[in-house]
């Protein structure tokens, strides 16, 4: 193959094509879930996929997400490789017995066995009333279960990289993409590559304050990090990508550089990912930190639909620069928190109307 | 509330299956404006399931639905004020702004709530019938649901159960061909009607014209007597055909899921100008009534839509009011 070229594209168009190389390459690999097919291709990421690899490989299926993930648990160790696709996650978890209980307990408990190289790929929603059953962020419950990898790529470069680590991995992976990065366009190779499952990816060198985030969080970081620049405070932003395995050997090199550590989860803060980050950091590298670690994340109640209260509810850059203002001991600046003119909190992006 | 007189039966059915075309027609209209900023599911084609069940139904009767709920919280007789003030996020919306178009409520109507994880309240809807059942209440749950719940574990689960205590509920299934955009050749084999998979269950099921408002009536009040009488639940499929996009305000022919013959083969069969003309052939049709009736619901809705976009939104600070019940 030639060397790979690189292009823009969005981060629904990466994925599309993370598919179609692997569908291309290997012939056990197969998509199937409500929609795949159908004329909106999954928010553009299936379009076409089953013109180009027929109906046997790139499937709908029953509204059955229990049974359809367990019969693909069987494909997957009788020599498929197959993608379970959900619009939600919130679809998935009626699937939480063949994902948590079963697959991710394979390998071990037949003592190795057998192989279980699945994926179930699960979109968060958020946004123009999702609400409390269209968005919930449950990513750290699978983060929680040994036997089960789980990613949230933020880039389109990694989106593809790691769906095609993902599919080519011979455990069950957790795949799972926010909605509102799916317009976000970013350097993309052409071709096969796969971005590791594991480590993390440094989004931003700074010197003055380590910023953990996570998936669409690593956006509002960047962001955040943007205007404590020009306050003159240098914010380092680290994008977790890879909940399970956690490799923090970024995020401790970086917590002895700049000793505070502010962590921007893109879900509930009791029990999740945040949490977890600033244990690991308090258990290795207790000694760096200057100041106490703090969390930025979802209140603790389900979203709520009506736009005041979902404007309320999700935490944007302006709350992550407030946290690191706190964690540097400077005074709370009202301004950090007033939403800007014009700007609509419940679109997806910036073409979106609705309905869905 | 539709009153039992056969007399009056016919104008009752037409005007329920009027009012809620309407309604989700002055949702359609008013959507584009970006006020209802939440997903909406239209029943605009499918207006008789709702109208003739719910007119088989006893006030103090149960229902629950799922995403596409708006005719069956109408039908039950749930506030069209609290429902068009839930779409557009209000405080004084049936779930105070927190819930949206897919999470519809109002017990004192009967409508014990409507959510839109395809499925998940037909288990909870045999549960009421339970606890009708286990408190000696002679008192009916009905479980709407469409055609793609029936693919879901729990609709054989609950179904099985409600079987094996025969409880008092009625499952009542609209089949309208689509899961979104798939159709039923890509979910169901051929040859397999719907209705067989609750039969197997060993409840009473039947299939019926669910463009009919009429047969649908009769269906649902022979299934509602024998469900209080204790001799079990049925299951209903009743064949019906949605009009407009599965999720928005507009059509959604174009993007090539369904034949546009196809589409135009249902229009036909519209359920609200069909049994106009029955009862006009019949010479039941009250013009006189149909004309007041019309009016009255015209201001009635103009009235809900009005009061809806005035309403104050819920203050911030009660983000998180509601997430534990207050005792
Ligand atoms: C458990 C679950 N899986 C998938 C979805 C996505 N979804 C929303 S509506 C719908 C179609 C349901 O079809 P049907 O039950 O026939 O009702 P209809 O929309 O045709 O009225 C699907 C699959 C969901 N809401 N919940």
């Amino acid at each position: 193959m030639n060397a790979a070229t690189t292009r823009e594209l969005s981060y629904a168009e990466a994925i599309r094509e993370g598919f179609a190389v692997a569908l291309e390459r290997d012939p056990r690999v197969l998509l199937m879930g409500l929609g795949v097919p159908d004329p909106k291709g999954f928010f553009g990421t299936t379009l076409d996929l089953q013109k180009q690899f027929g109906p046997d490989r790139v499937m709908d299926m029953p509204c059955a997400e229990a049974g359809m993930s367990g019969v693909m648990l069987g494909a997957a160790l009788n020599g498929l490789r197959p993608v379970i696709n959900h619009q939600r996650l919130d679809f998935a978890l009626l699937a939480m017995d063949p994902m948590c209980t079963q697959a991710a307990k394979w390998s071990y408990m037949f003592g190795g066995a057998m192989k279980m190289p699945v994926v179930f790929r699960m979109i968060l929603g958020r946004g123009w009333g999702q609400g409390p059953q269209h968005s919930q962020c449950l990513h750290s419950w699978f983060a929680h279960i040994p036997g089960l990898k789980v990613v949230m790529p933020t880039t389109p470069h990694d989106a593809k990289g790691l769906l095609i680590a993902a599919i080519e991995d011979d455990n069950p992976v957790v795949f799972i993409e926010h909605r509102w990065l799916h317009h976000i366009k970013g350097p993309v190779p052409t071709g096969h590559y796969t971005t590791p499952i594991g480590p993390a990816r440094l989004a931003r060198a700074g010197s003055d304050v380590t910023i953990v985030a996570f998936s669409y969080m690593v956006l509002e970081a960047l962001e955040a990090a943007e205007k404590l620049a020009r306050e003159g405070i240098d914010a380092e932003v680290i994008d977790v990508r890879c909940l399970r395995p956690l490799e923090t050997s970024l995020l401790m090199d970086s917590l002895r550089k700049t000793g505070r550590l502010v962590v921007a989860d893109t879900g509930h803060s009791t029990a999740g990912m945040a949490a977890e980050i600033i244990a690991l950091a308090s258990e290795s590298a207790f000694d760096s930190l200057k100041t106490a670690p703090r969390r930025v994340c979802f209140p603790e109640c389900p979203t709520p639909t009506s736009p005041p209260l979902s404007a309320a509810y999700y935490p944007r850059s302006g709350h992550i620069v407030a946290a690191v203002r706190a964690s540097l001991g400077q005074p709370a600046n009202p301004a950090d928190l007033a939403l800007p003119a014009g700007v609509e909190l419940d679109k997806p992006n910036p073409a979106f109307t609705g309905p869905f | 509330m539709i009153p039992h007189a056969p007399a009056d039966l016919g104008a009752a059915l037409l005007e329920s299956m009027v009012r809620i075309r309407k309604v989700e027609e002055a949702i359609a209209a008013h959507y584009p404006e970006q006020k209802m900023r939440c997903p909406v599911h239209l029943s605009i084609g499918q207006e008789a399931a709702s109208a003739g069940v719910c007119a088989a139904l006893r006030p103090d009767d149960l229902a629950m639905s799922g995403h596409r709920s708006h005719a069956h919280y109408l039908g039950k007789g749930g506030n069209l004020n609290a429902m068009i003030a839930e779409i557009y996020g209000k405080e004084t919306g049936c779930c105070h702004g927190r819930g949206g178009s897919m999470h519809l409520v109002d017990l004192a109507a009967g409508f014990v709530g409507a959510v839109p994880i395809v499925g998940s309240t037909i288990p909870i809807a045999t549960g009421l019938a339970f606890a009708d059942r286990q408190l000696k209440r002679d008192r009916v749950t009905v479980a709407f649901l469409g055609e793609a719940a029936t693919e879901e574990g729990v609709f054989h689960e609950s179904v099985n159960f409600a079987s094996l205590h025969k409880l008092p509920i009625v499952f009542v299934c609209e089949n309208n061909l689509y899961s979104v955009y798939s159709p039923m050749s890509v979910r169901q084999p051929a040859h397999r009607e719907v209705w067989q998979l609750a039969a197997g269950h060993g409840v009473t099921a039947h299939q019926g014209d669910g463009n009919d408002p009429l047969a649908v009536y009769e269906l649902a009040r022979a299934s509602v007597a024998q469900a209080r009488s204790g001799q079990g639940p049925v299951f209903l499929e009743l064949k019906t055909y949605r009009w407009r996009e599965h999720c928005g305000a507009g059509f959604d022919n174009h993007i090539g899921y369904r034949t546009e013959a196809e589409y135009q083969s249902w229009r036909e069969r519209d359920p609200i100008a069909t049994f106009e003309r029955r009862l006009q052939a019949a010479g039941t049709f009250d013009a006189a009534r149909f004309a007041q009736f019309n009016a009255r619901l015209d201001a009635e809705i103009a009235q809900a839509f009005a009061e809806a976009d005035h309403a104050p939104f819920p203050a911030a600070t009660t983000l998180m009011n509601h997430v534990y019940a207050a005792s």
